[in-house]
């Protein structure tokens, strides 16, 4: 049993626990899921670390990306055009 | 919704920032990509309510002392402790909820950050060397 649940231990049974799990299991990428489809929930629980980790990294590479993109955009090219219209209307 | 918020918060960025170097830049967007995601989930959700509190306390802070340079972020966490303790370092507001909720929570979070990281990859893509 996990240390850290509260005193609503009483109501939340272990089978709601069990559904929890598996709701995040199954948003899991399928590479991450196929390594979990057995695994403790102490294992699921650190494969979802490491995806919000990875998911953390890809918000960090993107900002780089477009920082990037912003430097070498002109604020007359079609692309900001069309942003612009699309924030208009 | 996620995808205007986001791209306002962008086009305030490139207005603001022409001399500034591509770091400081890309910090900006990415407490954007953060700030949009926490505004469009809104108040109904503990880990976006940690994030606009963050926001909003950071915002008040530089007014009195200097910039924070990971303002709003989620920091990344050290690796003691249990599995739970790792997910409670990563979500926002995750060490005050009881084990139930940050299991929801982190589910919503999840899919609230995939949902950003794809918004952003598609506007790589489409504004891009060779996007139309």
């Amino acid at each position: 049993m996990p240390i850290e649940m509260s005193s609503r231990r009483s109501r939340i049974t272990d089978e709601e626990i069990n559904e929890l799990i598996s709701k995040l299991q199954s948003l899991l990428p399928e590479s991450r899921r196929r390594s979990t489809s057995r695994a403790s929930a102490s294992k699921l629980l650190k494969e979802t670390c490491s995806y919000i980790r990875s998911l953390h990294r890809e918000v960090d590479d993107l900002s780089d990306r477009l920082s990037d993109l912003m430097s070498t955009m002109d604020s007359n090219s079609p692309q900001a055009e069309i942003i612009r219209s699309i924030l208009r209307s | 919704m996620l995808a205007f918020r986001f791209l306002r918060a962008l086009t305030l960025v490139h207005r603001t920032t022409p001399n500034s170097s591509n770091a400081a830049r890309s910090r900006r967007i990415q407490r954007a990509a953060f700030a949009s995601m926490a505004y469009s989930a809104g108040p109904r959700r503990a880990w976006s309510r940690a994030l606009l509190c963050r926001f909003h306390f950071h915002r008040a802070r530089r007014r009195c002392a200097g910039r924070s340079r990971t303002a709003g972020v989620p920091r990344r966490p050290s690796t003691t402790g249990s599995p739970a303790d790792g997910l409670r370092r990563l979500v926002p507001g995750g060490t005050e909820m009881d084990y139930c909720s940050l299991l929801e929570e982190t589910a919503d979070y999840i899919r609230c950050l995939s949902k950003q990281v794809k918004l952003m990859q598609s506007i790589v893509d489409s504004v891009g060397p060779g996007g139309r």
